[in-house]
């Protein structure tokens, strides 16, 4: 007998904006393009939408990001479930995690799960959206100021350390982490959505500019408008919809704390481990039988980390592991099919999660990979928070 | 009146309500951790209760100021008016166990090292002392 969550929902309808320096549009009214073209993909009238889960971005915090105030922009009246969450990078697979728990235990039917932000704003750099040096105090209370007199800004700072710590301790290189960026990229160039479609070769990476060693600029993901919605329904519903369904087959989290504490491992070793056992025990599936992944890849060595916390490789050994070139097309482990969010675009979990609804309805176009199981993450905080989900187009 | 503009600084941190004896101290050449009355354990001063039992009864001990580097970086991009990049950035670990952000002084960026041993090397200013490290 199997998890009686495995195969209990789908992703039934997928709505995804024009993705970038899209300017004009408040994050409301991106998420609402994002909304309605997720209604008119599953087939369902607006009024069968009974639950709603909201995920700002960067946005959120900065503000103009959307809230709990999207449910009366969208019209969305008498839902049965309705939320406003935020675990970062995380929370695209939580959604439809708590969609589907909701949905199992009939608290709703069809749940949309919305992720919209704009932080690129026309004429500034990308950076900026980021660095928080704008909101910064010129004396900042407590220790916590301790960060920003020694010049850490944003996450692009802490992921430069958790990596250089690998790099320290397994001989990590950067010809391994360029090929990571340069698979992505050779992905990308067959997304007509992704942002960064000029083939890249190791030598374009290398050259690149450092934004904090040893981080180039090209091991950073971009920055995006735009938003993304998926319609979560029960796999009995969808199978009767208009959409070919992605069923849920796996969903696991792992959060592992404070990276400051004593002791914590936090560079090398993610939420991702913690994950791993609660997803691939739920599908009743392991690493080997993955097809395809589609991984959270703010930065390049994110996605390194996390190939060793699901064991496809030992703790240490992802260096070697992806230099092949096994990511890219052609390769033995189709990774990040799209671009991910270092070259298609970045709409924090739904960047993933968005590609491997894609690649399960089997509409990858020149992309396409076999897509029997999907694994689908999300990473956020720094390396604080991981969500993850396993689908696929068989329920069975 | 003078007609220059002085320079952008860096912030400058300055005391909080739980973190007033971490200051006082580091004025006087002290790196002051908390120490948990409950169970021991040191911190910080960034949290009223212990990450470890969540007993809100502290203590004062001085570190012994004596730590590595457990990782660092070298800033390139400038995202704020009042840095000169590059620089380095790092985390040190206390011998102690406890972690800190902060910048490694006296050495060249190219020549730190990960588990680097380190010393305490306060960059001082009219109000507040920072700890910085430098090799040991």
């Amino acid at each position: 007998m199997g998890h009686p969550m495995r195969g209990a929902t789908a992703i039934t309808g997928l709505g995804i904006t024009p993705m970038g320096r899209i300017f004009g549009k408040s994050a409301n009214e991106l998420a609402a393009d994002a909304v309605r073209e997720a209604i008119e993909d599953s087939g369902l009238r607006k009024d069968e939408i009974d639950g709603l889960l909201i995920n700002p971005g960067i946005t959120g915090t900065t503000g103009g990001g959307i809230g709990l105030g999207l449910q009366n922009y969208l019209g969305l009246n008498n839902l049965r479930l309705l939320n406003h969450m935020n675990a970062a990078g995380s929370t695209a697979a939580q959604m439809v995690q708590y969609a589907s728990l909701a949905i199992a235990a009939g608290m709703a039917n069809h749940v949309v799960c919305v992720f919209a932000d704009n932080p690129l704003t026309e004429g500034k750099s990308s950076g900026s959206s980021y660095g928080g040096a704008s909101r910064m105090p010129s004396r900042p209370q407590g220790v916590g100021g301790l960060y920003q007199h020694a010049g850490f800004f944003g996450p692009n700072t802490s992921y430069a350390l958790a990596c250089s710590r690998h790099m320290e301790l397994y001989g990590t290189t950067h010809d391994q982490l360029g090929a990571i960026a340069v698979a992505e990229r050779a992905w990308a160039v067959k997304n007509p959505r992704a942002q960064m479609r000029e083939p890249m070769t190791m030598e374009m990476y290398h050259a690149s500019r450092w934004i904090v060693e040893p981080l180039h600029l090209l091991d950073c993901c971009l920055v995006s408008n735009g938003a993304v919605a998926v319609i979560v329904s029960s796999a009995e519903r969808a199978g009767d919809m208009k959409a070919p369904p992605v069923y849920v087959l796996g969903m696991g989290q792992g959060h592992p704390g404070d990276p400051l504490r004593a002791g914590s491992d936090w560079e090398t070793e993610t939420g991702a481990k913690i994950a791993a056992r609660t997803v691939f025990s739920m599908a009743g599936l392991g690493p080997s039988d993955m097809t395809q992944l589609q991984l959270y890849d703010c930065y390049t060595y994110t996605v390194l980390v996390t190939l060793e916390d699901y064991g496809f490789c030992a703790k240490g050994e992802g260096g070697p592991f992806v230099a092949d070139g096994k990511l890219g097309p052609g390769g033995s482990l189709p990774t990040n099919t799209g671009g991910g969010e270092l070259s298609g675009y970045y709409m924090w979990g739904m960047t993933p999660l968005s590609e491997a609804v894609i690649q399960g309805r089997g509409q990858g176009g020149e992309r396409q990979q076999p897509n029997d199981y999907i694994l689908c993450t999300g990473n956020g905080g720094i390396l604080n928070y991981h969500g993850a989900l396993i689908l696929s187009p068989n329920r069975s | 009146m003078s007609d220059t503009t002085p320079a952008p600084s860096r912030p400058l941190p300055q005391a909080d309500e739980i973190s007033q004896e971490f200051f006082d101290g580091a004025m006087e050449g002290r790196l002051m951790l908390m120490k948990c009355a409950g169970c021991g354990a040191l911190r910080l001063p960034s949290r009223r209760h212990c990450d470890v039992c969540l007993s809100d009864q502290t203590e004062w001990v001085q570190a012994s100021g004596r730590g590595v580097v457990r990782s660092f970086g070298i800033m390139h991009q400038r995202y704020h008016p009042g840095f000169q990049t590059p620089y380095n950035v790092a985390f040190v670990e206390l011998d102690e166990g406890v972690r800190l952000p902060t910048n490694v002084t006296g050495i060249a960026n190219e020549a730190i090292r990960v588990g680097m041993p380190v010393v305490v090397d306060w960059d001082r200013y009219e109000d507040v002392a920072l700890p910085k490290f430098r090799p040991a």
